[in-house]
């Protein structure tokens, strides 16, 4: 029937405006709710999300080893040749040869934080760490290691 | 006790005694024309950082928070830079025409104001056709606005100003039918009638559910008369830059910009005075103690209440819905505000013949 849709209508709309300025009223009224972040101001106490995606790293635990076996899965993702993994071949103690990695060579000024690499590692080696502030005088210093000079493969990860 | 009635008897009796009578009026309408345009400089800079901070909380956001206290002087700065920016005159523009729209503008927002009552006795001009006054020149903004967009020799603001005028020569009806469902009851075009008509209770609160219909009808169309989102396709930025006022810069844009501000208080104003009694402090039929309580709260201060109650309403329908297009918009007025208000007008028509309202 028309005229009880045309009533149903009118009602609809008024509610779903009501529901939208009930949560606009909220957010006026609840000021703990701000996400702002004042930044150089609060520089010391920033808080950063999460899965804010600064640039990647690769963790080291305190014997100077990391997760990573060499395995160019993430230069393979990566989708503009960020990464150059240099891999180079270990002598187990069994005397056989093992492929480690020498060098994780990470060009900062090519990276679109994307996570594409990180998604990619199969041995959670890599993360996107919280800084951001990136900025350095000469672009040579963008280019990186990750892996820490003497580091090796913690044990147990193949 | 003191009050700006007072304050304005004593100017006009110190003017009658020193001057013959027509200069002593002469000098009235200077003093009035100042404050006016005092009023105007002031409300410009309250309502800015008032819409700024509110839709910053709204968006979870801090808003300006740098220049002065909690950043309250940000908008005198703004208005610094732009009386310093460079008034720019297009050269394919109609230059006449173009210089004058923003001026337009503003003497529409300022004839508004001279019906408005203030507080008790307090007003410029208690005309007799107070309420036709408003909508009457309320729209002549609109001839502003499409000045503004034809003289720019911008498809943009041609198209903006184009939208203007269709929206409020639409808009205009519903506003008119709800603003006349208070005038049936009062049985008063004369603003100071219609206030003194809710000394025992606001209309909203004295006409049932109809009233409240027709109030929230004006809202939604004088939000829509004043070009404010959700209906502000005049200048919605994301189709067409800046609509009407693209190509004007430094004072000539904020002539503008304030005159929107201006329009907001204004049509606020006359909502406060229609629907929620104006001056008149808020009374409950026979409950003499509570009466006699809001009676010291001052005249004025209930008018600015309730007029910056209802802008923060429409602050709050600018920052919480999505602008509409102007098909929906077209179908809004036209397929449901002015059918409801039509049948709402009889309603009200009814209880006024039957006596139904208190």
């Amino acid at each position: 029937m028309f005229l009880k849709d045309y009533i149903k209508d009118v009602f609809g709309a008024v509610k779903s405006l009501l529901i939208g300025m009930r949560r606009t009223g909220y957010y006026f009224t609840h000021h703990k709710e701000i996400i702002t972040q004042q930044y150089p101001d609060n520089r010391d106490t920033l808080v950063l999300p999460e899965r804010f995606r600064g640039e990647v790293v690769m963790p080291h635990d305190e014997k100077n080893e990391h997760r990573c076996t060499g395995c160019t899965a993430c230069e393979l993702a990566c989708p503009n040749g960020t990464i150059k993994v240099i891999t180079k071949f270990d002598i187990t103690p069994e005397g056989k040869k093992k492929k480690a990695i020498d060098k994780l060579v990470y060009h900062l000024e090519l990276c679109t934080m994307c996570n594409l690499c990180i998604e990619a590692c199969p041995s959670d080696a890599i993360k996107m760490a919280q800084n951001f502030e990136h900025s350095v005088f000469d672009r040579s210093q963008l280019t990186k290691v990750l892996n820490k000079p003497g580091s090796k493969i913690m044990d147990g990860v193949e | 006790m003191w009050s700006l009635s007072d304050i304005t008897n004593s100017i006009q009796n110190a003017l009658n005694r020193a001057f013959n009578p027509t200069f002593a009026t002469l000098t009235e309408m200077v003093i009035v024309g100042i404050c006016v345009i005092g009023l105007f400089a002031v409300l410009g800079l309250i309502l800015v950082i008032m819409e700024r901070k509110v839709s910053a909380y709204m968006q979870v956001r801090l808003g300006p928070n740098r220049v002065g206290p909690k950043g309250m002087l940000q908008s005198l700065a703004d208005t610094l830079k732009l009386l310093l920016k460079e008034g720019l005159t297009p050269d394919g523009a109609d230059k006449f025409l173009f210089n004058l729209a923003p001026v337009i503008a503003m003497i529409a927002a300022m004839l508004l104001l001279a019906p408005i009552a203030f507080a008790k006795n307090f007003q410029i001009w208690d005309i007799n056709i107070g309420v036709l006054f408003i909508s009457a020149v309320s729209s002549i903004s609109v001839i502003s606005i499409l000045m503004a967009g034809w003289a720019s020799n911008n498809k943009y603001s041609l198209l903006g100003a184009m939208r203007s005028g269709a929206q409020i020569v639409s808009y205009e009806l519903s506003a008119g039918l709800s603003v006349l469902s208070v005038v049936i009851l009062v049985g008063s075009l004369k603003l100071s009638d219609i206030v003194q008509s809710q000394e025992n209770g606001w209309w909203i609160f004295k006409g049932h559910i109809p009233m409240i219909i027709s109030f929230v009808i004006f809202l939604v169309a004088v939000t829509a008369e004043t070009n404010r989102a959700p209906f502000d396709l005049a200048e919605a930025e994301s189709e067409l830059t800046a609509g009407f006022h693209t190509e004007y810069s430094g004072m000539k844009f904020a002539l503008f910009f304030l005159a929107e501000y201006v329009n907001v208080f204004i049509v606020c104003g006359v909502g406060a005075t229609l629907f929620l009694g104006g001056w008149m402090p808020l009374h409950i039929g026979n409950w003499h103690g509570f009466n006699h309580v809001m009676d010291f709260i001052p005249s004025s201060i209930w008018f600015f209440g309730k007029t910056f109650f209802l802008i923060f309403v429409i602050m709050w329908f600018r920052w919480t819905f999505p602008r509409l297009r102007i098909d929906q918009l077209l179908n809004l007025e036209w397929k449901y505000l002015l059918p409801i208000s039509m049948f709402n007008i009889l309603l009200v028509t009814l209880m006024a013949i039957m006596g139904w309202h208190f």
